[in-house]
């Protein structure tokens, strides 16, 4: 390994055993006895069967889209806080589509549900992004505006057109509208006996994958990522090379919105039968892509890893119920995110302690 | 004896020896000039004795006691004081506020400004600042923002003042009254280290000058038995001159044509216009030059040309067509190329490649790009081209982040840029500003090029060194309007500066 490669790997591994001893005191102060089964609870947990790093990626799938998202949005200096309305409102329509357009045979159904979730959190996207570019309205304050708007407005759908009395949530898809296993329930499974439990991941994790691997060819290789990175590193540039900075806020933040969109389509249309609950509270999907972009640095290959770092502590995490409220769980993770972002600080002053041994031998 | 004696000093960034093992000895009673072009190691010297670097190797000495200096605080308890190049002033604080800043006279935790006023006041007299203590210090000019300065190190009774590069921002008057405030200074006790690269300055008030380059001393002189070309050569390291080779310019047709450009002020400003019924007319093979002091029209004239703001009325004609209102990628296709102000703000991405700002305003063209995708081969190829024809030096070639390069090849990559763009008329303003004495020559040299090639050059200068030698004809803005249409030839700087001043005004009129 490089000498850097080192640096990185010794400061990332550093960064989070102090992320992690932060954490213990706060689960120390909360529950002593359990404190350390805690610990090991979240380090081991995701890793622990195949079933769980199925899960893991599932949790990660819906996280690495709302991160990219945000990511995207960033490069072109624009803070999309809006991910939580725009995933909302895809996940509502692609409910929609996967309980009521049976009239559409079913792959095609899918794709079509993923791509009206797409359009969906685009034109979501695209509000806040006309009132900035023609009407100077801050970004963050209009997306947080049409967060709120797209959450009662979803709720008040699935209330209306898609509403299973019984549980209270939004109504099964049809069977055949959920996304593809593509066989993952016979990689990811636990055996129980002489039965699995299988992970219900699915095609969901391919689709990120492979969109946040666009997303980095637009980003790098395009002239219209070459223009977007241009008005997000200096506006004035890019205005004096004749580059068209309000159109190119627009559509960034329809791209941004449409990938918050997908996110929420792949969130809702698993065999999970995870469905939107019609509780007036905005997805945290939606935020926790903020962490997920600065954790892999705003770079879409990054982000993949660091959704699934997250997810993998979201679930080691959901595993602490019975002796640490749900609170404090997400108390501790953000810890452990919070002490990840300083990874280059670290690195760097390992770097000098180094440098200054080097200089004294 | 020295005051101030820096010995063996070195100081190293990542990468590079800012100072290689430098020594500075400062006289009492003199002016000490510190020459040297852009990223010699001039400023690090002065922020190692200022105290915000630490040197690695080498000691200071004060008064031949050897000295530690941490930091600012310690620099002005050894009575260091020090005008940065850009000022470190309270925008909505007062002059009088300013001055006290970090030094104030309380009792019982409530300020006491009334000796300071009286302290203040009488330095502000002695040196005949004509200042206003009273006013908000965004509301005066940046010459008086620099006597501010001065005033801080005064009233702290520092006895060793540090200039860096001073004069950059004042117009001549200001420079000339900055130098008799220097000349007084001395005169009283106060010993000045002052950094510059204008060797005009060190030769007016300057008594000896130490020339460093590369981040090594090359030596110290004695101003007066030592010629302008010596000292420069010292600088730069070989034989520079300082006067342009220029035959008599070959004018074709117009290229562009402006006609009563008008741009009302800001509201607030009132009655006071930015631009006033500007007219004038650029040739194929001239270089016509916009003189005048800052801040007179100039910048708004150019925004207009090059289409980043809008006016209120007139129009503009370039190679036949109207672009009155055109956008900024239409003139650009037209044949104008714009070498900005403010090449930070305006001319380059600064987190972007070298490569990737030579394509600026051409990176969708077939050269650069098919299907939408980046050609990433001919772009580095291109930038190497650009490397080699303009001399650019960066640390990783074509890569090189152009936020790590130094102001000058910064702005050669503009300059290649601009010119290979192959433009009709190319609007270069303050083109040489920061610049050093070899950058500024090569710079000269291309515009002079490109006017021999048949192009119009339209030059925004504040320099008025540079606007004699380089133009073929000069118009002089005052207060938005163009009050004198000259040729350098039959006109003196004093001439000028009374044109500049708004002293005097010709009626202009285009044809």
């Amino acid at each position: 390994m490089s000498r850097d490669g080192l640096l990185s790997f010794l400061s990332s591994i550093l960064v989070i055993i102090a992320g992690l001893l932060v954490g213990l005191i706060v689960l120390l102060v909360s529950n002593a006895e359990q404190a350390l089964p805690a610990v090991q609870t979240i380090l081991t947990f995701g890793v622990d069967n195949m079933r769980n790093v199925g899960d893991v990626l599932l949790r990660a799938t819906p996280i690495i889209l709302t991160g990219l998202s945000v990511a995207f949005a960033f490069k072109t200096g624009l803070f999309n806080i809006g991910a939580s309305g725009q995933f909302m409102l895809g996940g509502f329509v692609s409910i929609m589509i996967g309980v009521h357009a049976l009239a559409i045979p079913a792959p095609l159904r899918i794709i079509f549900a993923l791509l009206a979730a797409a359009l969906t959190g685009a034109l979501w996207g695209a509000i806040p992004g006309l009132l900035k570019a023609y009407r100077n309205v801050h970004e963050v304050i209009s997306s947080i505006m049409t967060n709120y708007i797209g959450m009662f407005f979803a709720v008040y759908l699935i209330q209306e057109f898609a509403f299973d009395q019984g549980r209270g949530t939004s109504a099964h898809l049809h069977p055949t509208s959920t996304l593809p296993r593509m066989g993952f329930q016979n990689i990811f499974r636990e055996p129980v006996g002489a039965a699995f439990r299988e992970s219900h991941v699915n095609v969901g994790i391919v689709i990120a994958i492979i969109l946040a691997i666009v997303i980095y060819i637009i980003l790098e290789k395009t002239t219209f990522g070459y223009e977007l990175k241009a008005c997000g590193f200096n506006q004035d540039a890019a205005k004096y090379a004749g580059i068209n900075q309000k159109r190119n806020i627009v559509f960034s933040m329809m791209i941004s919105g449409s990938l918050a969109g997908i996110a929420g389509a792949l969130n809702f249309m698993g065999t999970t039968g995870l469905s939107m609950s019609v509780v007036e509270t905005l997805a945290m999907e939606g935020f926790t892509g903020i962490s997920v972009a600065f954790l892999g640095l705003n770079h879409p290959i990054g982000i993949i890893f660091s959704g699934i770092f997250v997810s993998y502590l979201q679930l080691g995490g959901a595993r602490l119920q019975p002796h640490f409220s749900a609170e404090l769980v997400e108390t501790v993770i953000a810890v452990i995110i919070y002490f990840c972002a300083f990874v280059f600080v670290v690195k760097s002053m390992i770097g000098k302690v180094i440098k200054k041994k080097d200089g004294g031998n | 004896m020295y005051i101030i004696e820096m010995r063996n000093i070195t100081k190293e960034f990542p990468g590079i020896i800012a100072n290689d093992d430098i020594t500075l000895q400062l006289k009492k009673n003199e002016i000490h000039a510190l020459l040297g072009e852009n990223g010699a190691g001039k400023s690090t010297l002065m922020s190692v004795l200022f105290g915000l670097y630490k040197q690695e190797k080498g000691s200071i000495y004060k008064d031949e006691k050897e000295v530690s200096i941490t930091g600012p605080g310690d620099a002005n308890r050894l009575g260091i004081g020090m005008v940065h190049q850009h000022f470190k002033l309270v925008h909505n604080f007062t002059v009088l506020e300013n001055i006290v800043l970090g030094v104030e006279t309380t009792k019982g935790g409530v300020l006491q400004m009334k000796e300071a006023r009286e302290k203040v006041l009488a330095l502000s007299k002695k040196y005949g600042f004509d200042i206003d203590i009273d006013k908000e210090v965004r509301h005066i000019s940046v010459g008086m923002q620099q006597r501010v300065e001065i005033l801080k190190m005064l009233y702290r009774d520092n006895e060793i003042l540090i200039f860096d590069e001073p004069t950059a921002v004042l117009t001549p008057q200001e420079i000339d009254a900055l130098m008799k405030t220097m000349k007084d200074m001395a005169a009283e006790g106060k010993s000045i280290l002052f950094i510059t690269h204008k060797l005009d300055e060190i030769k007016h008030v300057a008594d000896r000058c130490s020339v460093l380059r590369k981040g090594k001393m090359i030596g110290t002189v004695d101003v007066s038995e030592t010629s302008k070309e010596t000292m420069s050569e010292m600088m730069v390291g070989r034989k520079v001159s300082l006067s342009l080779d220029k035959q008599d310019a070959k004018v074709g047709n117009t290229i562009l044509k402006v006609r009563g450009l008008c741009q009302k002020g800001n509201t607030g400003k009132v009655g006071k216009d930015k631009l006033k019924n500007i007219s004038f007319d650029v040739k194929e093979g001239e270089i016509l030059c916009i003189a005048g002091i800052e801040g007179n029209g100039q910048t708004d004239l150019v925004y207009a040309l090059a289409g980043l703001e809008s006016f209120d009325s007139g129009e503009i004609i370039m190679d036949g067509q109207d672009i009155t209102r055109a956008k900024i990628r239409k003139r650009t296709e037209l044949g104008i190329s714009h070498i900005p102000e403010d090449r930070h703000k305006h001319g380059l991405v600064l987190d972007y490649s070298l490569a990737y700002n030579t394509i600026l305003q051409t990176y969708y063209t077939k050269d650069f790009q098919s299907k939408g995708f980046l050609k990433r081969k001919s772009i580095l190829d291109y930038a190497k081209k650009m490397i080699e024809r303009f001399d650019i030096r960066s640390g990783q070639g074509a890569e090189t982040v152009t936020r790590s390069m130094s102001g000058g090849n910064q702005q050669k990559i503009i300059l290649a840029r601009e010119i290979d763009r192959d433009p009709k008329l190319l609007i270069a303003v303050q083109p040489t500003r920061g610049l050093d004495v070899g950058a500024i020559e090569y710079i000269h040299k291309q515009l002079l090029a490109q006017r021999d090639s048949g192009k119009a050059v339209l030059l925004v200068s504040l320099e008025l060194e540079e606007v004699m030698n380089v133009s073929d004809r000069i118009l002089v803005m005052y207060e938005g309007e163009i009050v004198a249409d000259v040729n350098p030839k039959n006109v003196t700087f004093q001439e000028l500066g009374l044109y500049m001043s708004g002293a005097k005004r010709d009626e202009v009129k285009a044809e």
